[in-house]
């Protein structure tokens, strides 16, 4: 997809007064931060295994190298063939020499950012192969031409209306008078019409939860049994994967499941989670005759060894969106790049470069509600700190935010004139508050008061309230 | 150069590490040598008999329907009836497992018996489970000619047959079962979790059974 990260703003101000996306937004909080905390307040161990988690994950990172070439190993073993990319072209290319070497004239897929990143499908169709997504939202969103708003549910920002005009718009071969106004009228329909496209396809490609090292397995985890059907009925099944996802163990594997699906959707386990080792063996009834394991690299190899190393623990669980103040006020596509939210503000400045993504870092409240919930303890406002560190370093930040930060930092550094300003500044923005104790307009902040009021000052600087409070406490400890 | 060895290259320099570093290669060794088991939550450290409780609360709760029987000679009887009570036709898909092909399916006149793997053509496959996790109430599938991979996706009914026996308190108890019939490090080419019937939240949060995968799944458990 474009790169549209640097319209943040202009993005975020049309999301604002769209009403359809507004009221499909309302459904993020509603579907999945109660269910999160249900589920988590019923393990005891979460906490713990967040721990485990992690450290599982910075073991690997800190051996990736060496868990590659052991994964790489057994995955040939298993008959499989492993294929290495540098870059997301170098990934669309060896895709698209499998597809055509299967003689592919259609593909379905599985649920996959990966694809989303290197930009799978414009290429397979550029090149005469119509690809399939069979995962719900993302057939929908495919029949619209869009991108994903979120990790894991791609639709979120569609409500039913939409999805009903969408589906007769294409599905001209059903009867016109069809009822189509309940979800679950929608969801069968889709599953008639993508049925026949499983057993139609070629090639089925599916992304990577996992790649286990110790057996060579690739593990995808879903609800739908889509991944699963696009994998076991091609003849060739390709699986793309980022380093990052390498685990050691099938144990290791089992603890992050625990925490995945939990902080995903809420469930303990997702329905479907299925390890996949090598093409159909000699005896086996199903299956396909190839697999394919596409590693693909794409700028993560640069992030290890500096401070967004971390960023390469997430599992893609979506929490941190779904738990964002700013995603929930503008949706995803606001963010104008394949990942949204805070675990994108922080990746994709590292996949694709600060200059063209200073906006998404400086997307955020510092709230810290990410890192809170992040099952894989990845220290997300730390690093979106960091890129606007850089940002600023490289003069990316705009005009006015540089000389305020540089007005600022005159009185900060000296310490007496700031109090001074301060004790003269503080009652007069007080005085000028009125009785209302607010803003309604206020002289270079109409970007904050056109929207809200700005509360006023109450007359005293925090050094001063804080010299009365400790005079207060030591006349009362008299 | 190869693209893997830019790649490794690449990530051996950011790591500041030689290729050969004898240290970090034992390291990774022992680790997938002993594949430490980590944290077991409590609640699927049980005794073997309330690890079958355990399975059948959670099965129920995900959404799965649960039966026991005590032999699998009862398995083809409870099999028609549910197939009778849903209104479906008297026909099933299995695949070659001999405790599911030698169950006595005769008993049963009017059902048909297709063998093999799905075509998708099936409203119900029966399957066997190699295990069952209590912990998350969750079926272990292997694929092959016993148990072939399209039966669990395909029909809209998925019947799977469980031995209390094969009922584990946690997933990491699954990984040790099957090492021992595949070996360490070896895998069958699917293993299949599954956890309740076929879902999909993806039209306005609303969850619905029956996305791609069955819309029901009904387990036997064979006491």
């Amino acid at each position: 997809m474009e790169l549209t990260s640097n319209k943040f703003k202009e993005n975020a101000a049309r999301a604002l007064v769209d009403l359809q996306l507004q009221k499909a937004l309302g459904n993020v909080e509603k579907g999945f931060i109660g269910k999160r905390q249900k589920s988590v307040d019923a393990l005891p161990e979460f906490d713990a295994l967040r721990d485990n988690a992690r450290d599982i994950k910075n073991h690997v990172l800190a051996h990736l190298d060496l868990y590659l070439e052991e994964y790489e190993r057994k995955v040939l073993a298993a008959g499989g063939h492993v294929h290495w990319a540098e870059t997301a072209e170098d990934a669309r290319r060896i895709v698209l020499e499998i597809c055509q070497k299967a003689g592919a004239r259609t593909v379905t897929k599985g649920k996959s950012m990966i694809t989303e990143e290197i930009a799978l499908n414009d290429h397979l169709e550029a090149n005469g192969i119509e690809p399939v997504e069979t995962d719900l939202g993302e057939y929908i969103i495919q029949l619209r031409g869009e991108h994903p708003s979120h990790i894991i549910a791609p639709a979120v920002h569609l409500n039913k209306e939409q999805v009903e005009s969408d589906f007769r718009r294409v599905h001209t071969h059903l009867p016109e008078g069809r009822d189509l106004s309940e979800p679950v009228s929608l969801l069968s329909e889709a599953r008639e019409v993508l049925r026949q496209r499983y057993f139609a396809a070629d090639v089925g490609i599916t992304g990577a939860n996992f790649l286990i090292a110790e057996t060579g397995t690739s593990v995808i985890v879903t609800n739908e049994g889509n991944g699963d059907l696009t994998q076991t009925l091609g003849k060739v099944h390709v699986v793309v994967a980022s380093i990052e996802k390498i685990v050691p163990t099938l144990e290791d594997t089992a603890q992050i499941l625990r925490v995945l699906a939990r902080s995903a959707t809420g469930q303990d386990m997702s329905v479907y989670t299925t390890f996949s080792t090598g093409p159909k063996r000699a005896d086996d009834p199903d299956g396909p005759d190839e697999y394919h394991v596409v590693l693909l690299d794409n700028g993560r190899s640069a992030m290890l060894g500096t401070e967004y190393q971390d960023m390469l623990r997430c599992i893609r669980c979506g929490a941190c969106m779904n738990h964002c103040p700013v995603y929930h006020a503008v949706g995803g596509h606001a963010y104008g790049s394949v990942y949204p939210g805070p675990m994108g503000a922080v990746l994709t400045p590292s996949l694709n470069g600060i200059d063209e993504t200073g906006q998404l870092p400086n997307a955020s409240t510092f709230c810290g509600r990410c890192e809170a919930v992040c099952p894989m303890r990845i220290p997300l406002p730390k690093m979106m700190r960091h890129w606007r560190e850089r940002e600023f370093e490289r003069n990316l930040t705009p005009l006015t935010a540089r000389y305020g930060l540089k007005a600022w930092a005159f009185f900060a550094k000296r310490p007496r004139l700031y109090r001074l300003a301060a004790s003269f500044g503080m009652p007069l923005l007080s005085l000028m508050g009125g009785s209302s104790r607010r803003f309604h307009s206020l002289p270079f902040a109409g970007g904050w008061t056109r929207h809200r009021d700005l509360p006023a000052p109450e007359g005293r600087t925090f050094l001063q309230a804080w010299a009365q409070r400790e005079t207060q406490k030591q006349e009362a400890g008299q | 150069m190869s693209a893997r060895d830019t790649v490794l290259g690449k990530i051996r320099a950011s790591m500041r590490v030689p290729a050969s570093d004898d240290d970090r290669k034992r390291t990774v060794a022992a680790r997938l040598a002993e594949a430490p088991r980590g944290i077991i939550p409590q609640r699927a450290k049980l005794p073997k008999a309330g690890q079958l409780e355990l399975f059948c609360a959670m099965a129920s709760q995900f959404g799965a329907t649960v039966t026991r029987v005590s032999d699998y000679k009862d398995v083809p009887a409870e099999v028609s009836t549910y197939l009778r009570a849903r209104n479906l036709p008297a026909a099933i898909r299995i695949g070659a497992d001999k405790r599911l092909k030698t169950a006595g399916w005769a008993s049963e006149k009017t059902l048909e018996v297709r063998h093999g793997a799905s075509d998708g053509g099936d409203l119900a496959g029966v399957s066997h489970a190699m295990a069952g996790v209590a912990e998350t109430g969750t079926l272990a599938l292997l694929s092959g000619p016993d148990n072939p991979t399209t039966i669990n996706f395909l029909p809209e009914h998925h019947i799977v047959v469980l031995k209390a026996a094969d009922i584990t308190g946690d997933m990491e108890s699954v990984w040790t079962m099957l090492r021992m019939t595949q070996g360490k490090g070896e895998m069958p080419r699917a293993v299949n979790l599954v956890t309740g019937p076929s879902r999909s939240g993806d039209i306005e949060q609303t969850i619905l059974l029956g996305a791609h995968g069955p819309r029901a799944v009904h387990i036997i458990v064979v006491t």
